[in-house]
C-alpha cells in the first residue's frame, strides 16, 4: 500500500485544478445533455462574466434522469436540474418539496428551452425499406428500443408509437395498444439506457432500426462516421420537451439564485439556442429555428400532454402492473 | 455446553468483540434500514410485489443463474489453482495475475468487453453463431457473466490451502500403496473440501447481487432474461422505494439462508472429518 | 511457506499426459474467460493509437477519478484488513456457538446487489433518511461526497479478507500457536511470530482481492456519488461517463488502468514471494553450512 503514496501526491498535484472561482454553480442533468452543456456553458461564463463581472464555475452531473432527479431528492446540492420529461422535475417538487410544484410556469415554454423527437435510425441504404412507425411492427423487423422501464428515452419511443397507432384513421385505445404490443414484440434487447440502445444498434450490429432522439442521430453521425446509417423521419411522431428548473431549497441555502436563474434564462437567448440548434435540439426561437430549418425538418408532431401530461401517463402505461407491463407479460407468454 | 470452548489461545474477547462492533457497524445497521424501510408496506401489498410472476421469473434465472456460474467456477476453479499452484508452464506468473482481473474491473467494462465478445459480430460470437449457440443478449450471455465476475473466489479460496498442504502426507499415502486417483480423493480433496466450499459460496453469493455487468449482456427481456436487481432499479426509477426494498429484502433473506445452509454443510464436514 | 519445496518426482506427481491435459483445460478457460475480455479492453483502448490513449488518461477528470479511486481503496482496505484479521482470529481459533451464522453474516455483504449496498446508505444518509435531518442542521455531507464512496466501498469489500483468511487459518490449526503460548510468549509475540509468516499469503491474496474490488466497484459507489464531474467520480464511474459519450478509447484506456493496477499488485506479490523463497533457501545454505 505504501508503494501508492507517492503515485497519490503526484495525483493530487496534477489535478490541483483550476483558480478557485467566485461562485459554483451544480448543474445535474442527465446522460445526453453533456455535449450540449460542454458547449454550453462556456457561453455563458463568459456572458456572466461581462455582465457581472464574476467568474462563475459550473459543475455537471450526468446520469439517468429518474436516478438524477431521485439524488437531488436524496440531497445532491444540484442548483439546476435539467431532465429529460417533467415527471423527473415534479417528483423533486413533490418527494423532495425542494421547488414549487408550478415550477414550470415560472420560464417560457413549459420550462423546456427546446425540444427533440423520436426518428427512425436505420441501416445504410435502408435495406428493410423502413418509412414510418408502421413498418416496425412487420414480421421479421427487428427494433431496438431502450427500457420504458428504465429509461425516458424507451418511454418516448412508446408513447410516439402510441400516439401514432391512436391517430391513424379510425384509431382507438384497443389499437393502440395491440400496435405497441407488435412493436415490442419484434424487439430483441431491452437495453437499460438511450446510449446502450446505440451501442447494441451500432456497435453489436443488433436489429434493422434503432428508434431514438433526432439529437442523438447527430451524435451518433459524429462518433460512428455518417455514412453508416440514415435517419428516417416517420410521418407523425412525439414532440419531447426537455424541461430545466432551480432548485430553489438549494440555491436559497447556497445564495446562488441571481446566477442559477441567470443561468437557466440565458438558454433561451440567441446564444444558448444556437447552442442548442448547433446540438440538433429544436430551438424554440422562431428566428434561430429559420436558420437551422434545413437541419430541422417538418414533422407533425404531438405532446404528452394530448394523453393528460405525464401524471395520467406514468400510471397508467408505466407503473408497476400498467400497460406495458401486461404487453411485456403477454409477449414473453407467446 | 458453554458458549464457547475452552481454548489456551488469548484474545477471544477482544477479536469477537471487535468482529461483531464492526460488522453491526458496516453490515447489520445499514442494512436494517432496507428492513425497517420495507416494514412501511402492508404484508398483502409487500406479498404482491415479491410474488408478482415477472419477479418471481426473475429470481429463477437470478438465483439459478448464479448457482450454474458458482459450479462452474468450483469445477474450473479447483483445477485452475491446482494447475497454478502444482505445476509449472511458461506464463504461469502472468496467468496467476489474471486470475484477479475480474474483480479489478469495473462490472460494467466487464459486461461491455463480454458483450462486445460474444454478440453475434463478436470475435468469438461470430463463431458460435453458426453452431446455433446464441450467449449474449440470452440467460446464457446472464451465466457467463456471472461466471466471469465470480471466477477468482474458487481459485483464491482454494490456492493458500492447496500451497499449504504438506507433500509429507502424500508422500506417505503414497509409500503405503495409494494410486494418485487414491491419494487425491482421500487426502487432497478431503483437504481442499473445505476452501472449495467457501469460494462456492462466494461466487453464489456475489454472483446474486451483480448488476453492472448482466445488463449489458442479459437482453433485459421481461420473463426472460430480467435479473433481479433490474427489477429493483425499475422500482427505483419510479421512485417505489418500498417496493425495491420489499424485492431487495426477499433477496437479502434468501441469499442469507442459502450461505448459511453451505456454511453451516461446511462446518459439519470439517467436524465430520474430525479436524478440531 | 511449502510453496515449491523440492518434491521427488513420480511419487507426489501425475502422469505427463494428465498434467498436460489439466494444464491444457486450465489455460483454455482461462484464455476464454480472462485473456481474451482483458485483451479485447486494451485493443478497444488502443484501437486509435498511443497518443489518443494517453491524452485520454492525462485529461484532469481521469486524473481526479485516480486519485478518489487511490484515496478510497487506501481508506477501505486497510480496516477491512483489520477487520479480517480479528474475525479470521475469532473464528478460526475458537469454538463458540453461533459460528455459522456470524461467518454467513460477514457473507451477506457479497449477495446483497451492489445498487441495494448503494441503497441503504441513500436509506440512513439521505435527506429522507434516518440521519438526513441531522446531517443537513449540521451541514455534513456523506452521500453524494467522499464519506459515502468510501462507506459503499468499504461494504462491498468487507468480507475479502476476513473470507480468505478462515479457511486457511482452520486448515492450519492452532497446535503451532499452542506450542508458541507454552513455551513461555505472549499472546501478541504468538500473533506476529506464529500466526502472521503462516498466514502471510492469504493475508495478501484477501489485500489484493479487496484492493481490487475497492477500485472496480461501479453500482454502490454509482448510487452515493451524485457523479459531480471532477469530483465525485470514481474511475468506473468515469469509464461509464465516457462510454456513454461514446468515447470508447477514452472508456476502455481508463478501463485498461484498473487492469493494469491489478497486474502490477500482482507483479509486486510475485516479487515479494520470490524474495521471500531467496530468503529462505539462503538461510538453509546458511545453516548447511554450519
Amino acid at each position: 500500500m505504501k508503494k501508492l503514496l507517492p503515485l497519490l501526491l503526484a495525483a493530487a498535484l496534477l489535478s490541483a485544478g483550476p483558480a478557485r472561482a467566485d461562485t459554483t454553480l451544480l448543474n445535474v442533468s442527465y446522460d445526453v445533455m453533456r455535449d450540449f452543456y460542454k458547449d454550453y456553458n462556456p457561453v455563458f461564463q463568459k456572458y456572466w462574466q461581462g455582465k457581472a463581472g464574476e467568474k462563475i464555475t459550473i459543475q455537471q452531473s450526468h446520469g439517468g434522469s429518474s436516478a438524477q432527479a431521485r439524488s437531488v431528492i436524496e440531497g445532491l446540492e444540484a442548483d439546476v436540474i435539467t431532465m429529460n420529461q417533467h415527471s423527473d422535475i415534479d417528483a423533486v417538487a413533490q418527494r423532495g418539496k425542494q421547488l414549487p410544484e408550478n415550477w414550470a410556469s415560472r420560464l417560457p415554454n413549459n420550462a423546456a428551452p427546446f425540444t427533440s423527437l423520436q426518428v427512425l435510425i436505420v441501416r445504410k441504404g435502408n435495406p428493410k425499406g423502413i418509412k414510418d412507425f408502421s413498418d416496425l411492427i412487420k414480421p421479421g423487423i427487428a427494433v431496438v428500443i431502450p427500457n420504458p422501464k428504465t429509461a425516458g428515452n424507451g418511454r418516448y419511443t412508446y408513447l410516439a408509437a402510441w400516439g401514432y397507432a391512436l391517430k391513424q384513421p379510425g384509431g382507438n385505445e384497443q389499437k393502440a395498444r395491440d400496435f405497441v404490443s407488435a412493436l415490442f414484440k419484434n424487439v430483441p434487447v431491452l437495453d437499460t439506457g438511450g446510449r446502450g440502445a446505440t451501442t447494441t444498434f451500432m456497435q453489436r450490429n443488433i436489429g434493422d432500426v434503432l428508434v431514438t432522439f433526432e439529437n442523438e442521430a447527430e451524435m451518433i453521425a459524429r462518433e460512428f462516421g455518417r455514412g453508416n446509417f440514415e435517419v428516417v423521419y416517420p410521418s407523425l411522431s412525439i414532440e419531447a420537451e426537455l424541461p430545466v428548473s432551480v432548485v430553489d431549497k438549494v440555491v436559497d441555502k447556497k445564495g446562488t439564485r441571481k446566477q442559477a436563474e441567470e443561468y437557466l434564462k440565458y438558454l433561451w437567448s440567441l446564444e444558448g439556442q444556437t447552442v442548442a440548434a448547433q446540438n440538433y435540439l429544436r430551438p424554440r426561437d422562431k428566428a434561430v429555428a429559420g436558420k437551422f430549418a434545413s437541419q430541422f425538418p417538418a414533422v407533425k408532431l404531438f405532446t404528452v400532454d394530448e394523453f393528460g401530461g405525464w401524471k395520467a401517463i406514468t400510471p397508467k402505461h408505466f407503473a408497476d402492473g400498467a400497460i406495458y407491463d401486461q404487453i411485456a407479460a403477454a409477449n414473453a407468454k407467446k | 455446553m458453554a458458549f464457547k470452548k475452552p481454548s489456551v489461545l488469548p484474545g477471544f474477547n477482544l477479536s469477537l468483540g471487535y468482529t461483531i462492533f464492526y460488522l453491526g457497524l458496516i453490515v447489520l445497521v445499514p442494512l436494517s434500514a432496507l428492513i425497517f424501510k420495507t416494514a412501511g408496506l402492508s404484508w398483502a401489498d409487500f406479498w404482491q410485489t415479491v410474488s408478482n410472476p415477472r419477479v418471481v421469473a426473475s429470481y429463477r434465472l437470478t438465483f439459478g443463474a448464479s448457482l450454474i456460474a458458482a459450479g462452474i467456477n468450483m469445477l474450473f476453479g479447483l483445477l485452475v489453482a491446482w494447475v497454478l499452484v502444482r505445476y509449472s508452464f511458461p506464463g504461469k506468473r502472468l496467468i496467476d495475475a489474471m486470475v484477479d482481473l475480474p474483480f479489478a474491473l469495473p462490472t460494467a467494462v466487464a459486461g461491455i468487453a463480454l458483450a462486445t465478445l460474444y454478440a453475434p459480430n463478436g470475435w468469438i460470437g461470430q463463431w458460435l453463431e453458426p453452431l446455433g449457440l446464441k450467449v449474449a443478449f440470452t440467460p446464457l450471455g446472464v451465466v457467463l457473466a456471472l461466471t466471469f465476475i465470480s471466477l477468482p473466489f474458487v481459485v483464491r479460496t482454494v490456492q493458500p490451502v492447496l500451497e499449504d498442504m504438506e507433500i509429507e502426507l502424500e508422500e506417505a499415502a503414497s509409500s503405503l500403496g495409494a494410486t494418485r486417483w487414491q491419494i487425491f480423493a482421500k487426502v487432497i480433496f478431503p483437504t481442499v473440501w473445505p476452501a472449495l466450499l467457501t469460494g462456492f459460496t462466494l461466487a453464489f453469493a456475489r454472483a446474486i447481487g451483480e448488476f453492472g455487468s448482466v445488463v449489458f449482456i442479459a437482453g433485459n427481456m421481461p420473463m426472460v432474461s430480467e435479473i433481479t436487481p433490474l427489477l429493483i432499479i425499475a422500482k427505483l426509477e419510479q421512485f417505489d422505494y418500498l417496493g425495491a426494498t420489499a424485492i431487495a429484502l426477499v433477496m437479502l433473506v434468501a441469499s442469507f439462508v442459502l450461505l448459511l445452509v453451505i456454511n453451516l454443510l461446511q462446518w459439519w464436514t470439517a467436524k465430520r472429518l474430525g479436524r478440531r | 511457506m511449502a510453496n515449491n519445496k523440492i518434491r521427488r518426482p513420480g511419487i507426489t506427481d501425475e502422469a505427463p499426459w494428465v498434467k498436460w491435459l489439466l494444464t491444457g483445460i486450465a489455460l483454455v478457460f482461462i484464455g476464454l474467460f480472462l485473456l481474451i475480455p482483458l485483451v479485447s479492453v486494451f485493443f478497444e483502448a488502443l484501437r486509435k493509437g498511443w497518443e489518443l490513449y494517453l491524452a485520454a488518461l492525462v485529461e484532469p477528470d481521469a486524473l481526479s477519478a485516480v486519485k478518489l479511486t487511490l484515496v478510497t481503496a487506501l481508506i477501505a482496505v486497510p480496516l477491512n484488513l483489520t477487520f479480517g484479521v480479528a474475525a479470521a482470529w475469532a473464528i478460526a481459533k475458537f469454538e463458540f456457538k453461533g459460528k455459522s451464522v456470524l461467518i454467513t453474516l460477514i457473507d451477506l455483504p457479497f449477495s446483497v446487489s451492489p445498487v441495494v449496498a448503494g441503497l441503504i446508505y441513500v436509506l440512513l444518509f439521505g435527506a429522507h433518511g434516518w440521519f438526513g435531518e441531522w446531517l443537513g442542521a449540521h451541514d455534513i455531507k456523506i452521500i453524494f461526497a467522499v464519506p459515502g464512496i468510501v462507506l459503499a466501498t468499504i461494504f462491498v469489500t468487507f468480507p475479502f479478507v476476513a473470507r480468505e483468511l478462515i479457511p486457511l487459518m482452520e486448515a492450519q490449526g492452532s497446535d503451532e500457536e499452542q506450542a508458541a503460548l507454552v513455551l513461555g510468549a505472549s499472546g501478541l509475540q504468538t500473533f506476529w511470530r506464529v500466526t502472521l509468516p503462516n498466514i502471510k499469503w492469504g493475508l495478501l491474496y484477501g489485500v489484493i482481492l479487496a484492493n481490487a474490488r475497492a477500485m472496480g466497484e461501479f453500482g454502490a459507489v454509482s448510487v452515493v456519488s451524485g457523479h459531480i464531474r471532477g469530483m465525485t467520480n470514481t474511475i468506473p464511474l468515469h469509464v461509464e461517463i465516457l462510454y456513454n459519450e461514446y468515447n470508447f478509447v477514452g472508456a476502455f484506456a481508463c478501463a485498461s488502468i484498473l487492469a493494469l493496477l491489478a497486474l502490477v499488485t500482482l507483479a509486486l506479490k510475485s516479487w515479494v514471494e520470490w524474495k521471500a523463497e531467496r530468503d529462505d533457501e539462503a538461510a538453509r545454505i546458511a545453516a548447511n553450512a554450519e
